[in-house]
């Protein structure tokens, strides 16, 4: 399994430089100066900038310097936001996101096992249907309708809750990590209803009975440990989908975290705060996908026999 | 081509009895007629603005009630619909062009062809290709058929496995044989023998891809990177009641609603075939 870790890591590795060098010739492509936006600067004024930001040398140049300042851990400074470094951009947020993405899948996982489960095990009663209809609605509601929807009901018209911010008032974080998690406990509780259906099925759940566990046993030590697996390799992807919906709700509840950056880099046209954020959530999300598929691999006793 | 039109029969026949299905059917027939039939059956033009009435809530002469604007809700969701509906299936097309190609010659040249080729997918499945589309649309300007192709671009790879594995198992048939033997080329051979037999699946996906294609559109568009004013589908118009909600919620719940419920119609719909099409698949 080892092995498997580490071919994946060295194959990650090309892919990342590719997915830089990528990106990095795709912003250099993208029509108009940097500086040529709202007013007019003097020509000397445009000169110093284009210098400060090593505008002057030739592209290549410019990539090799880009690409050894990378892995550094240096992507540059922010062309809209004079004296901060993308770098710098990415450390603030990053927290702020990584919290709000934690506690949706907090709730993804405790909601969406836990329906998913009972709902394999009560099947085809109402304690099935009544969670998976749900559930079809977590899938069909888009996140961009589910949280303006919380904020009606629960910030205005019930006002019991902050329609906005993070940290600064009490109960702030409950929305939008409901918010966020709520299409990932959906698709989870199917997910682990599916798995469940397939495990329970099976000839060591039938011998666990047999030699006479408690039905808790039978479910929690037996069944759920390969029932899981595939809620365990969606976690990886997952992570990349939370990003997405984390653009979303930072947004819906202006939440100062990497995924309003992003939006706002975009709008602003801020070059390599785009460019050094799409980088950066590329790596990250390699990361995690293979770190999904390495837990996977641990839980599913065939492939770990096979290595 | 008998056996061929006996799957489908056997496979409309099932999907008539499902009622989900069915429903999802007739609501998604209605809306492309209301998408296509827009210009005719709005009570008004998308554009008209009333700017004396303003926001009005639900009354007879504005039924969805209008915005801030004066605009008619119901004339905009008619005109939206256009555009989410074309985004949805234009960019669902484009990602089956590019899927379906990809898996049959993959799935066809087996060894080392197919084993680059899957491997080129693996690697893309784990890269955040929201991230890419939005970059695109930054960088060239919000194009729509920017849109479609970035969309489409990213959505082909389930697809692409999913027509690999069919062709895999058509392979080693004994009429492909029969068929190579005979020296069929290799373009006759796809168009004649492999894509008719793997029709079922690819319908299929390409239910269910519609959906989430929508979905990003809606995505991107809430944000403001997608479809751009004076143009607008489902995304914009959420995107403009979430602005106004607190004092005109209707703004916000019609076009809310309209896009949910057809989400639901795709997924319904998309589920009763699969399940016609091929009733040993389980739902995952």
């Amino acid at each position: 399994m080892i092995s498997i870790f580490i071919k994946r890591l060295l194959l990650a590795i090309p892919v990342l430089l590719a997915v830089a060098s990528l990106t990095f010739f795709l912003v250099k492509l993208a029509p108009g100066g940097p500086f040529d936006a709202d007013k007019a600067v003097s020509p000397q004024v445009l000169k110093n900038l284009n210098e400060a930001y090593n505008l002057n040398a030739s592209e290549w140049e410019q990539y090799v310097a880009y690409m050894s300042g990378i892995l550094q851990g240096d992507f540059g400074p922010s062309f809209r936001f004079p004296g901060r470094s993308v770098s710098e951009m990415i450390a603030t947020g990053l927290p702020v996101t990584f919290e709000l993405a934690f506690y949706a899948i907090l709730i993804a996982l405790l909601i969406g096992v836990s329906s998913g489960v009972l709902a394999a095990l009560k099947r085809n009663t109402y304690l099935d249907f009544i969670p998976m209809a749900i559930a079809m609605i977590g899938i069909c509601v888009p996140t961009f309708l589910m949280g303006p929807l919380l904020v009606l009901i629960f910030g205005i018209n019930l006002e019991i809750l902050p329609v906005s911010g993070w940290g600064q008032l009490p109960g702030d974080k409950i929305l939008p990590s409901i918010t966020l998690g709520f299409a990932y406990a959906a698709y989870i509780a199917r997910l682990s209803r599916g798995g469940m259906l397939e495990v329970l099925n099976q000839d060591f759940i039938r011998t666990a009975r047999a030699k006479g566990l408690t039905e808790k046993n039978v479910v929690i030590k037996h069944a759920m440990q390969g029932g899981l697996i595939p809620v365990v390799s969606f976690l990886g992807p997952a992570i990349a989908g939370l990003l997405a919906g984390s653009f979303v709700v930072e947004t819906i509840f202006q939440i100062p975290g990497l995924g309003r950056f992003y939006v706002e880099a975009a709008f602003n046209r801020d070059y390599t705060m785009i460019l050094g954020t799409t980088i950066f959530f590329s790596a990250m999300i390699v990361f995690f996908n293979l770190l999904s598929d390495l837990a996977a691999m641990w839980l599913n006793p065939r492939s770990r026999d096979n290595s | 081509m008998s056996k061929s039109s006996t799957l489908w029969s056997d496979a409309i026949y099932r999907l008539t009895r499902n009622k989900a299905a069915m429903f999802g059917a007739i609501i998604l027939f209605i809306l492309i007629l209301c998408a296509a039939l827009a210009p005719w059956i709005a009570p008004y033009s998308y554009s008209f603005q009333d700017l004396e009435l303003g926001a009005s809530p639900p009354s007879a002469a504005h039924i969805l009630g209008t915005d801030v604007l004066g605009r008619d809700l119901l004339s905009r969701i008619l005109y939206g619909a256009r555009i989410s509906l074309l985004v949805g299936f234009v960019a669902t097309g484009v990602a089956l062009v590019i899927g379906v190609s990809w898996g049959i010659i993959a799935g066809y040249a087996g060894g080392k062809v197919d084993s680059v080729m899957m491997r080129i997918v693996d690697v893309l499945y784990g890269l955040p290709f929201i991230i890419f589309i939005i970059l695109l649309m930054v960088i060239f300007g919000r194009n729509l058929w920017l849109l479609f192709g970035a969309i489409g671009a990213v959505e082909w790879l389930t697809m692409a496995r999913i027509v690999r594995g069919q062709v895999i198992g058509l392979k080693n048939q004994e009429f492909v044989m029969a068929a190579k033997a005979m020296g069929v080329s290799n373009f006759s051979m796809f168009r004649k023998h492999l894509l008719p037999n793997i029709l079922g699946p690819i319908a299929v996906y390409a239910t269910l891809t519609i959906p989430q294609v929508m979905l990003l559109e809606g995505f991107l568009s809430f944000l403001g990177l997608g479809i751009q004013p004076p143009m607008s589908s489902w995304g914009t118009l959420i995107k403009d009641g979430v602005e106004s909600m607190e004092e005109y919620s209707w703004l916000l719940i019609y076009p809310g609603l309209t896009f949910t419920i057809t989400l639901f119609a795709l997924n319904f719909f998309g589920d009763g075939l699969r399940d016609a099409l091929d009733p040993k698949t389980t739902d995952n």
